[in-house]
């Protein structure tokens, strides 16, 4: 904590607090919803009915604006796993343990979307459900880690133990993600050319970014709205005897 | 082998907390050369929790510790101290020797070589035995040699009385005697009262350190 | 000096231990062998099939005998209480980490090169494939045990670790896989392997740098 200056490392003591987190998500939650509806109906609108049709794919691309949002989602969430599971490993901090387990289950189902997605996309593209593609199988990887942060959260009975082990999980995945990334192309380049990258889109049109960056912010906020209502059940689950807690539930009886 | 003169463990407003449920907090106390701090307290009071806690092997919810007037982390405090917990930390596919042999290896000689300490703790000739043929009192008596060859101030001791008869008894007794009047220092938990009324002996009740 | 002088201390009393149960350490060998044989079984004993897929069939069995053999990395120790001694040692727990590992793969992935001859006739992978898959597992076979490591170390205070540390570790394992097994490959098609094994070289060398780490941080969560 040293080389922090001390009024800083205050104010995130004061802000991680759980009872003052917890009025702080309660506080952000509706401009947070709001932020989210705002984009993402726009996203779709643009997505949907305004961006053209592909000239090879017809409408049947138009499943990127899940697809791609929900894939770039899988890795971003992972990356903030390990930064919650570096903090709270250094500085033991509760707040980023509950983040990071609050997060596991939000990321498994980003990856598990763009799974589907991508093998929906595949059918009419390669002509079937799945097709051993250097990013499906990268995605399909990432499930099966984000599958192991959970299973062993929940296998671990102590909670303060078992969020030190997800996060050793999570840094020694965040450096594994990238080395397993590489080989897979690199597999996949081997054993079957590059006739299957056609999900790498070279050149997109404006009408059809806009709407694909939209629904890559929306995506966002609404990853920062669940893991905000996950980490504070979480937190009451954790501490259900503490003061703050009570006074919580009388407050709202 | 000297000790260091000004070797002293202070705990500092330690707390901890397991399953939601406060074991302890508040708790103060210092430790010096030649005194021996037994650990009181009911079933699930936090007295095993407390020593692992001294372990290091977890992290206390609050409170500091100091050792030697430095905190654990950048002390010679995991060289000076030894531990016989719940489980003797002793192979038993191998022989008596070879098992004092690795304890050496893995820090610095003490006051006693291996034969030495064999014949404190009643284990002389059972050189070459392997461990799994001693009887569950020899075990705990070897994993008191251990003690004895490796250097070390603190002792931390969780039940060392377990599965001892009276001359066991007796035999732990006098080592603690003989290791206090080196200057070293003991922690100990135990339903057995204890006979070192001689000795400087302070009590921690835990169920009264909430 | 004294740090190594911990270190060989380890190997040393590890390998005794395993000479002393030297009936349980071959099985992982066993174990390899038999997976090996089922799949001629299960896929049918066609020459040209089985040597297509060769490599693979041996990677795969080699991966999983490594993840059996895993268990009893830390579990004796953790159930004896030699853990908590090995922890409380002045010394830094990665380094006597990284000596418990290495006489474990001395004693399950070593074995493996024995084998890997037999393995190969069975299979009818070309001979001139055999250095390739000795160095391969050489160099492969330290690299599961280090990292199946991180994943003992953080489930070996479980009563039913055994599918969670599968889960946990055969993820990690992929990059060694591919890189191993396309290694025989090429190999049994006459072309260069260079660039397979400086990536499993390096692959290597960052796992006997990295994978102690956490391993020790793991070990000392389980103690807790």
């Amino acid at each position: 904590m040293s080389f922090i200056p001390a009024p800083i490392s205050r104010f995130f003591h004061r802000t991680a607090s759980p009872p003052h987190f917890y009025a702080l998500a309660d506080k952000l939650m509706p401009w947070l919803t709001a932020l989210f509806l705002l984009l993402l109906i726009p996203g779709l609108y643009g997505g949907l009915v305004m961006a053209p049709a592909d000239y090879q794919q017809g409408d049947s691309y138009r499943i990127i604006y899940i697809h791609v949002p929900a894939a770039w989602m899988s890795l971003f969430i992972y990356v903030m796993m390990a930064v919650m599971g570096g903090i709270a490993l250094v500085w033991r901090m509760k707040l980023a343990e509950v983040m990071l387990i609050s997060s596991a289950p939000i990321g498994a189902g980003f990856t598990f979307v763009a799974l589907v997605t991508g093998s929906l996309w595949g059918k009419p593209m390669w002509g079937t459900w799945w097709v051993w593609d250097a990013r499906l199988t990268s995605e399909l990887i990432l499930l099966f880690l984000y599958l192991g942060v959970t299973s062993l959260y929940g296998a671990i009975e102590d909670k303060r133990s078992a969020a030190r082990a997800v996060s050793i999980l999570a840094l020694v995945g965040v450096v594994n993600i990238p080395i397993i990334h590489y080989s897979v192309e690199w597999w996949n380049t081997l054993h079957q050319g590059p006739t299957v990258s056609k999900m790498d889109k070279p050149s997109i049109h404006i009408s059809m970014l806009i709407p694909l960056l939209l629904m890559a912010v929306a995506f966002k906020v609404y990853y920062a709205i669940a893991v905000l209502q996950a980490a504070k059940l979480e937190l009451i689950r954790r501490e259900p005897s503490a003061q703050w807690v009570k006074n919580l539930l009388e407050h709202k009886a | 082998m000297e000790y260091s003169h000004s070797a002293k463990l202070d705990i500092a407003e330690l707390s901890c907390s397991r399953d939601d449920r406060q074991l302890f907090s508040g708790l103060s106390f210092s430790l010096q050369r030649g005194q021996v701090l037994l650990l009181e307290g009911s079933n699930g009071s936090g007295k095993t929790t407390l020593l692992r806690i001294l372990c290091g092997f977890r992290p206390a919810d609050g409170g500091q510790i100091y050792w030697i007037g430095q905190p654990l982390a950048g002390s010679s405090y995991f060289a000076d101290m030894a531990y016989v917990g719940h489980a003797d930390g002793i192979k038993k596919e191998l022989t008596v020797l070879e098992n004092l042999r690795f304890a050496l290896a893995l820090s610095q000689p003490g006051h006693y070589s291996i034969e030495q300490a064999l014949q404190k703790v009643q284990l002389a000739g059972y050189d070459d035995n392997l461990v799994q043929t001693l009887s569950a009192g020899q075990k705990r008596r070897l994993s008191l040699a251990r003690l004895l060859v490796t250097h070390n101030i603190l002792w931390i001791l969780d039940e060392p009385f377990t599965s001892l008869d009276k001359q066991g008894i007796e035999l732990i007794e006098t080592l603690m005697d003989d290791h206090v009047k080196n200057g070293g220092m003991v922690i100990l938990t135990s339903h057995h009262d204890l006979s070192l009324s001689h000795l400087s002996l302070q009590r921690i009740h835990l169920d009264s350190c909430l | 000096m004294s740090l190594i002088h911990a270190f060989f201390a380890i190997v040393r009393r590890d390998l005794l231990l395993a000479f002393r149960r030297r009936a349980e350490a071959a099985n992982p060998l066993f174990f390899f062998v038999l997976v090996v044989t089922l799949f001629p079984l299960a896929v049918g004993a066609q020459p040209n099939l089985l040597q297509a897929m060769a490599p693979g069939v041996i990677w795969v069995s080699a991966l999983l005998a490594a993840l059996l053999s895993l268990d009893g990395l830390f579990r004796s120790d953790f159930e004896d209480g030699s853990l908590e001694q090995l922890l409380l040692s002045p010394h830094p727990l990665s380094v006597l980490v990284l000596g418990k590992v290495t006489s474990h793969w001395l004693v399950t992935g070593l074995p493996l090169l024995l084998v890997a001859p037999l393995l190969a006739v069975f299979l009818g992978l070309p001979e001139q494939a055999m250095p390739t898959l000795w160095l391969t597992l050489i160099l492969a076979t330290p690299l599961l045990s280090l990292i199946g490591a991180i994943g003992v170390a953080l489930t070996v205070g479980l009563r039913r670790g055994g599918m969670i540390l599968s889960l946990l570790v055969l993820p990690l394992y992929i990059p060694v896989l591919i890189f191993a097994s396309s290694a025989v490959d090429r190999a049994a098609s006459g072309l260069p392997v260079t660039a397979q094994i400086n990536i499993l070289l390096a692959m290597l060398l960052m796992a006997l740098v990295l994978t102690p780490l956490p391993t020790a941080a793991a070990l000392k969560m389980s103690v807790n």
